[in-house]
């Protein structure tokens, strides 16, 4: 009943000065619309430009490096075993680039509660023939479910179909430039020979566009039997395990873990791509920061009209005083009146921003780099929303404070002996 | 022995801005339940200041005062606010309803802020006092439709609406005409004669002081009479 009351009142004292009331609430309206339309493109765009890389990276990647040997025979030898061996003239050590034990490490790995997903990949240098050319190249030999599910692997499939790789034998999914090369299209069968001088034919299933040219003129997919075939190599041979893990921050830790655990190299996605968290974090802050301060001007605004309102109402709120209100009951009045104007004002901004953005979101947009994305992407993410909304509601409390604690300390008796 | 509403023990009261002038001397007095007092006296006698400091507004000042039997002094804001909402009624020079709500609005608004009765009971209450005052036709306008006269009545209306235990003026008719002042003093003397309604009213109009119960006199921040 008492909060009826000081909203009835603030009602009455905002509808008295509509046309403020609503130049207030407008300054809000816009600031909330263009801070959810700055945030929902920008981060839109970001998480496409970042998934332009990250997608098709793993968080973690457990291979066999190219790499000199640890232990030195001459280290194990138990002669020599007190003494400090100087060794000269290294070189790397002719090891297999298999994984060993790749099944009992893909079973250990599936237990794990930090893995989303596991995605074994063969990778295998070929030349691909075409006439007299042999242009240099890889196969890389995946598991096209898992690489589809936690890689995108389909989203970068122009033409065919990607999966086909698995379901007809001895096939292959060609790069876009590749392909332009070797003047191959779909169901053309190609001539691949291997490091070894081995030729296969190969089946055209599907074309590939990465986005990033000199990729896509070098690489092809195959499935992994295909690839275990051109290598010549057991059904067990694998040179990668692709980890996708559910928290990526945690990526460098996990991949320590699993070096030391499967006795093998790990990378994470931070030391393979570093610069693009850094390029994303800016971007989202810059727009943070131009959405805030929108919101801030806002506040301003809204102090002024507060200040101008009290400024006029100064025989209403002695009145007030003077019948029975206290100051805390005027202050409220006043809150009231702000964080009217913020609630209406910011529930407008999210409409007119979520209008906003899904009109840009519409703008055909095509990129080269991503044949599945024709618009402006834009992120419909709820937490601009409650963001935004809250902003509009902190920033108008905020505003409304310092004139309505002017207000609750009005003298009354000031006011009615001015007269 | 007739019931004490109001009393004040040697009230001393400064004013400090620009050097300090000592405005009220030890006044002292008291008024009973049903008494129609008038405080008259010349401009700056400290009269306006003496019924700002009963009313409670003003809490800078020595002294004590008491209303219902009940200290005021150093009580805090918001139980002040609540005293003035329950026992007391104003009625100033000017009018001061509130224009951003209509004649009924305004009367009700102290008696919703006592949240005593239902809306629906404050609203009956509200057309009763202005049946009473005779301008129950002017319930639904806006209070800055209509006339000087008229809204001082609007706001004896308003006083009215708690049944409060003491109605203060200060010069309710001093910016009215002579038929509408008539009219208001006719209003006040038929709550004191009628209804028992204890009144204190400050004025400088000695033909209205005259027709009261009980005059008090001030001069220069003492009571003279």
């Amino acid at each position: 009943m008492k909060y009826k009351l000081i909203f009835s009142i603030g009602k009455s004292l905002l509808l008295a000065r509509w046309k403020q009331t609503l130049v207030a609430a407008v300054g809000v309206t816009f600031s909330i619309t263009m801070f959810i339309t700055l945030l929902s493109f920008m981060t839109g765009l970001n998480k496409l430009l970042d998934g332009l890389i990250l997608n098709r990276t793993p968080h973690v990647r457990l291979y066999n490096d190219i790499k000199p040997s640890k232990d030195q025979p001459v280290n194990s030898a138990a002669a020599y075993k007190d003494y400090h061996n100087f060794i000269s003239s290294i070189k790397s050590s002719s090891s297999r680039q298999e994984i060993y034990n790749s099944t009992t490490i893909i079973e250990s790995l599936q237990r794990d509660e930090r893995v989303v997903g596991i995605a074994p990949k063969i990778f295998a240098q070929v030349f691909f023939n075409a006439g007299t050319i042999d242009i240099t190249g890889s196969v890389n030999g995946i598991d096209v479910e898992a690489e589809s599910n936690f890689f995108h692997f389909n989203d970068y499939i122009i033409d065919g179909r990607g999966t086909d790789i698995k379901n007809v034998a001895n096939s292959i999914v060609l790069g876009k430039g590749l392909a332009t090369k070797l003047l191959a299209n779909i169901d053309d069968v190609i001539q691949v020979a291997t490091a070894k001088g081995e030729i296969f034919q190969l089946k055209v299933v599907g074309l590939y566009q990465s986005g990033i040219s000199e990729y896509d003129k070098s690489v092809a997919f195959a499935s992994i039997t295909t690839a275990q075939k051109l290598l010549g190599k057991p059904a067990s041979y694998i040179t990668d395990i692709q980890i996708k893990i559910t928290d990526l921050n945690q990526a460098p830790k996990v991949a320590k873990e699993y070096a030391g655990l499967y006795g093998c190299d790990a990378e994470d996605i931070q030391t393979a791509n570093s610069q693009f968290e850094t390029g994303s974090f800016i971007r989202t802050l810059i727009s943070y920061a131009v959405g805030i301060t929108l919101l801030i001007v806002a506040g301003f605004g809204i102090y002024n009209i507060l200040n101008m309102m009290i400024y006029e109402k100064m025989d209403s709120i002695a009145i007030l005083k003077a019948t029975g209100f206290s100051g805390s009951d005027v202050k409220k009045i006043f809150m009231v009146i702000a964080l009217t104007i913020g609630f209406f004002g910011g529930l407008a901004g999210l409409l007119f921003g979520f209008l906003l953005s899904s009109g840009i979101g519409r703008i055909p947009f095509n990129m080269t780099a991503l044949p599945t994305v024709t618009t402006y992407p834009i992120n419909y993410s709820l937490v601009y929303y409650s963001i935004g909304f809250s902003f509009s509601l902190i920033t108008t409390y905020l505003a409304g404070y310092f004139p309505s604690r002017k207000a609750s300390k009005i003298d009354p008796v000031i006011i009615i002996r001015g007269k | 022995m007739s019931e004490i509403i109001l009393q004040a023990k040697n009230i001393n009261k400064y004013f400090h801005d620009p050097v300090t002038v000592k405005v009220l001397n030890n006044i002292t007095f008291s008024v009973n339940k049903g008494e129609f007092v008038s405080v008259t006296g010349k401009s700056g006698c400290g009269k306006s200041t003496l019924l700002y400091i009963l009313s409670t507004m003003d809490t800078d000042y020595e002294g004590e005062l008491l209303i219902d039997n009940e200290i005021m002094t150093h009580k805090k804001e918001k139980q002040l606010a609540l005293v003035r909402n329950q026992k007391i009624g104003f009625v100033f020079q000017f009018h001061y309803l509130l224009n951003e709500f209509s004649v009924l609005r305004n009367v009700m608004l102290p008696g919703l802020k006592l949240n005593k009765f239902s809306e629906a009971e404050v609203e009956h209450r509200a057309m009763e006092r202005l049946k009473m005052l005779g301008i129950q036709q002017l319930a639904n306008k806006n209070a800055n439709q209509i006339s000087g006269g008229e809204k001082q009545r609007v706001a004896i209306a308003r006083a009215l609406i708690n049944d409060p235990l003491i109605i203060m003026g200060d010069e309710p008719t001093g910016n009215l005409d002579k038929k509408n002042s008539e009219t208001v003093f006719n209003i006040f003397r038929e709550l004191a004669t009628e209804f028992k309604q204890t009144l204190l009213i400050v004025t400088h109009d000695e033909g209205f002081a005259e027709r009261t119960n009980r005059i008090i006199h001030m001069e220069d921040g003492n009571i003279v009479t």
